[in-house]
């Protein structure tokens, strides 16, 4: 299972359209998690000075990101964990295999990590003869299914109960198909306990790197997360460098805006902290703990301060959850490994607007996502940003993102040209509109641009007279 | 959103937008009346054209502060700024002073931006109006746009209005605050998605079985009620001036 | 070769523009959260019961026959806690298999001598460091004594916390306890049995940790 490109998004979400089971499963699923989150946050004063609080701890850990990743590294290091720092994918992955082989690991179980989407870690281990097996429930279900996760929080959010079923029962041997959530967990549960027992090795995410301390944090409710980082022998933890903050004191207001508005609870089952491999007399934990640091294209967005803001992400979901289009397509149409504004402003940032040259557009810009992101990401001006770099018009950010220009089109500039011209004339555009009024009526329905609108909508009718000259009939003052 | 209250003034601009100006002139009129109705001087500049937002979220950022630029001298006065739009109320409103920064116009481009009111809002907060119902009973329900409500803070301003008026019922939109899906040229840069966006807010209005949708934004109003009349609805779309105007206005 | 790949990222990163702002981090937001003792007790007992968490209140002196019948009503015959036992001596000494039905087990050696044993054991009971009333959740810190995965293997877990060891926040704990000065190997918030909504979003209890989640909260009187 490889990760799809940026290249067929219209395709893809004409499919996704298409797909009345996709479309109801996550309507539903949409209506759920926003309807949690709101439980949440009914406080508005409270949701508004706790993320002004969320925001100024992101922030300022970027502000000094180079530093803490210095101290997180010190800090680490002195606690027992080997940190490993890898530019990109290829690096970090080879890193992993170099610490699998040196055990000979032949599985490794795995917590939830995005990152590790990122690096197709999966595909690569396979490749290499080890076998990497997801152990959180959702992730089990879509590698089962030979699926990339279409949410990030998630990941089996677009397959249903019976799916799901037929699934455990064609990969699983003597499982019997069930369609009752509790006994499909049950067989989960069963399968994987073994896992956890035999496996060489286990991989997980970080949510919070505390740079203070040296701590991993991570969020998880089934159980899988201490599991993978506390049987195997062998723990490797992956994050992206965005992730570390500086004090441990920093942590509770995060974790408390993560998990309120990721799922609307107050707190996931288990918050885990390791600091450090198994120590003299410990009975049991890993006895090497690793920290792979990757970078894969951030240090790039860090670069200037508007797209910085992008790092702030603590991988919510929210902005997903409510945004109308990714409720209508789903999370495989993106393409990528992140989905939904989140993976809109991101993901071109990080493999270029060549590669994702539609992300920009698929939005009408309704801020939703800008209204509940817990670190106040201005998601809607990072659109507009991306768009101005998709024109490779007026490039006003400080350093231009790979691919800029890639929609840049004479016509349309021409045509916005002619536009600006109208517009930026009183004279002009007294000439244009009373001409518009006159015959833009007999303008044909199949008129490029206006063939798409009126594929499911009337043309829309110009009035006889405009505004301004019923301004004027009216006697109206000019200033 | 808390603005710093005012006192009713004298007088004041009153900002079009080309959409109204185009295909809703007469929600243009309407607004113009409802404010000289309280005894209100209405302003109207014809140098006025567009607030630049096509532009601004086509990555078309200096054609669109050309079109800002042009505005900028029309409204000069220390009165406020009304405007029939949400969406392009924000443009000014929140958006102005972005395009603007570092430009030889910043102050004048915030100097207006923040005289700026979307319609609703200034009828309600600023004018107090108190509207006497003069027609029928009827059923309406409320669309407001993604921008009145989190650029400019307009979410019950309209509602507050619309329940003012006796004789009609207010019907909740089921998911009110939900995108219709016209996102300026989103509607023909992404037509699929928009139209599958369209046509759920249709059939959540037409679930309420109002008679009317009631909007405060053309770009709205054209894509939903666009899409209603393609489906042959029964449920008719206005803009809220209009409705309010006529509801209130002697019967010719 | 890992030392050119770090600096390689640093000095991307120092080549970038400065951050602009202030970033007041102003925490009055979460410090001003904060009930009394009994308030504190009461909150806790209400988030976490609200995940399936099963609360019972006692006191050290009858403790270990709540334990006991608990453990029994659940039809649990193998009970595993930390070795040297760090449980309060009212609760575990004079504790006999014949009497109760149920084995006391130690987890006495290190998890490679034991793991098929702490597999197959119905509970296992465990100290607290504390407790959180904000977010319903247990503090714990493992040690020699009580491992990591006693709190997460069985399909049983009793906890017992003290009434005097409830703070308001998870901030809280981390200030007053000074946490930064000595963090352990693992530290955990562990807020109620473990569970998942991953399919259909219908919540089930018991995936990889726990299924059930007994808190005994020890009173004073």
């Amino acid at each position: 299972m490889t990760l799809v490109n940026g290249k067929d998004f219209k395709g893809r979400v004409h499919k996704a359209l298409k797909d009345d089971e996709l479309r109801a499963n996550f309507r539903r699923a949409m209506d759920g998690l926003m309807g949690k989150r709101a439980m949440q946050f009914t406080d508005g004063d409270e949701w508004t000075r706790l993320r002004n609080l969320g925001e100024s701890i992101k922030k300022r850990a970027l502000s000094k990101l180079p530093e803490l990743l210095e101290r997180l590294e010190e800090n680490c290091t002195k606690n027992g964990i080997k940190v490993h720092w890898a530019r990109t994918v290829d690096e970090a992955n080879s890193i992993i295999l170099e610490i699998l082989k040196s055990h000979d690991v032949n599985t490794v179980v795995k917590g939830k990590s995005m990152v590790s989407e990122e690096m197709e870690l999966n595909h690569f281990l396979g490749d290499h003869g080890i076998r990497a097996l997801e152990a959180d429930l959702g992730e089990y279900i879509v590698q089962m299914a030979g699926q990339m996760p279409s949410h990030i929080v998630m990941p089996a959010i677009h397959m249903n109960k019976g799916q799901i079923a037929k699934l455990f029962q064609d990969h699983l041997p003597d499982t019997p198909y069930s369609e009752d959530a509790a006994e499909l967990t049950a067989i989960a549960r069963k399968e994987l306990r073994r896992e956890f027992m035999e496996a060489g090795a286990g991989l997980s995410g970080v949510n919070f790197a505390v740079a203070e301390t040296g701590t991993l944090c991570l969020v998880e409710n089934e159980g899988n997360g201490r599991m993978v980082t506390t049987v195997p022998p062998v723990h490797i933890a992956v994050t992206g460098i965005e992730k570390v903050v500086e004090n441990l004191s920093d942590v509770p207001a995060l974790l408390s805006l993560l998990t309120r508005s990721a799922t609307g609870q107050p707190i996931t089952t288990y918050f885990n902290m390791i600091t450090s491999p198994r120590k003299e007399g410990e009975k049991d934990g890993p006895k090497e703990v690793h920290l792979v640091l990757l970078d894969n294209g951030r240090s790039k967005v860090y670069r200037d301060t508007e797209t910085r803001d992008t790092l702030q992400c603590i991988r919510c979901g929210a902005c997903m959850n409510h945004c109308p289009v990714y409720t209508r397509i789903g999370g495989h149409a993106y393409g990528g490994v992140y989905p939904g504004p989140i993976g809109k402003i991101l993901t071109p940032q990080l493999e270029g607007l060549d590669e994702y040259p539609e992300h920009a557009s698929a939005s009408t810009l309704c801020n939703a996502c800008v209204e509940v992101c817990p670190v106040k990401i201005p998601i809607a001006k990072m659109l507009v940003r991306l768009r101005d770099e998709n024109s490779g018009n007026c490039p006003h950010g400080e350093h231009p993102l790979k691919g800029r220009g890639t929609k840049s089109s004479t016509l349309e500039n021409a045509g916005w040209s002619g536009w600006a011209a109208m517009n930026a004339s009183s004279a002009t555009y007294k000439v244009a509109t009373t001409a518009m009024s006159r015959i833009g009526n007999l303008l044909p329905q199949a008129s490029p641009m206006l063939k798409e609108w009126t594929s499911v909508r009337v043309k829309p009718k110009f009035a006889k007279k405009t505004l301004h000259q019923m301004a004027k009939e009216m006697g109206l003052k000019d200033e | 959103m808390s603005r710093t209250p005012i006192e009713k003034p004298k007088s004041v601009y009153f900002f079009g937008t080309c959409l109204v100006d185009l295909f809703y002139p007469e929600a243009g009129v309407a607004g113009i009346e409802l404010i000289k109705r309280e005894g209100v001087e209405v302003i109207f500049p014809q140098a006025q054209s567009c607030c630049g937002q096509p532009a601004f979220n086509s990555g078309q950022r200096d054609k669109a502060r050309d079109v800002a630029r042009a505005q900028l001298d029309l409204f000069r006065k220390d009165i406020p700024v009304v405007l029939p739009s949400g969406s392009c109320a924000g443009m000014m409103f929140k958006h102005y002073p972005e395009l603007f920064e570092g430009d030889v116009d910043y102050n004048k481009a915030c100097a207006l931006a923040n005289r700026v009111y979307e319609l609703s809002d200034f009828l309600l907060n600023v004018l107090k109006i108190k509207l006497t119902d003069k027609g029928e009973p009827m059923r309406v329900t409320w669309h407001g746009s993604c921008h009145s409500q989190r650029e400019m803070g307009v979410r019950s301003q309209p509602k507050d209005l619309i329940n003012q008026l006796e004789n009609v019922e207010l019907v909740e939109l089921k998911r009110e605050t939900e995108c219709c899906g016209f996102g300026g040229t989103f509607a023909v840069r992404q037509p699929e998605i928009s139209a599958a966006m369209v046509s759920d807010k249709a059939d959540d209005v037409e679930a309420t079985q109002a008679q009317k949708l009631v909007s405060g934004d053309c770009g709205c109003m054209m894509n939903i009620t666009g899409h209603l009349d393609y489906r042959k609805s029964d449920v008719k779309g206005l803009h809220l001036a209009e409705f309010l105007w006529e509801r209130t206005n002697d019967p010719r | 070769m890992n030392k050119i790949v770090k600096q390689e990222i640093l000095d991307s990163l120092r080549n970038a523009s400065s951050s602009k702002g202030d970033f007041v981090t102003d925490k009055s937001v979460i410090y001003d959260k904060k009930w009394t003792q009994e308030q504190k007790i009461e909150r806790f007992c209400q988030v976490t019961s609200a995940v399936n968490t099963q609360i019972k209140q006692t006191t050290l002196r009858d403790a270990q026959r709540d334990l006991i019948d608990l453990l029994t009503e659940k039809g649990v015959r193998h009970l595993m806690q930390g070795s040297p036992s760090p449980i309060a001596k009212e609760i575990t000494d004079n504790w006999t298999a014949t009497d109760t039905g149920v084995k006391l087990r130690s987890y006495d050696q290190t998890i490679e001598a034991c793991k098929e044993e702490l597999f197959s054991v119905d509970a296992s009971l465990t100290t607290t460091v504390g407790a959180i009333a904000e977010t319903g959740s247990l503090i714990l810190w493992p040690t020699r004594e009580e491992p990591r995965l006693l709190s997460l293997v069985p399909p049983i877990h009793v906890a017992l916390v003290y009434e005097d060891r409830f703070f308001n926040t998870f901030l809280e704990a981390i200030e007053q306890e000074q946490w930064t000065t000595h963090m352990p190997t693992n530290a955990l918030l562990i807020s109620g049995p473990s569970k998942t909504s991953d399919i259909e979003q219908e919540l089930c209890y018991g995936v990889h940790g726990p299924k059930e989640l007994v808190v005994m909260v020890i009173r004073n009187n």
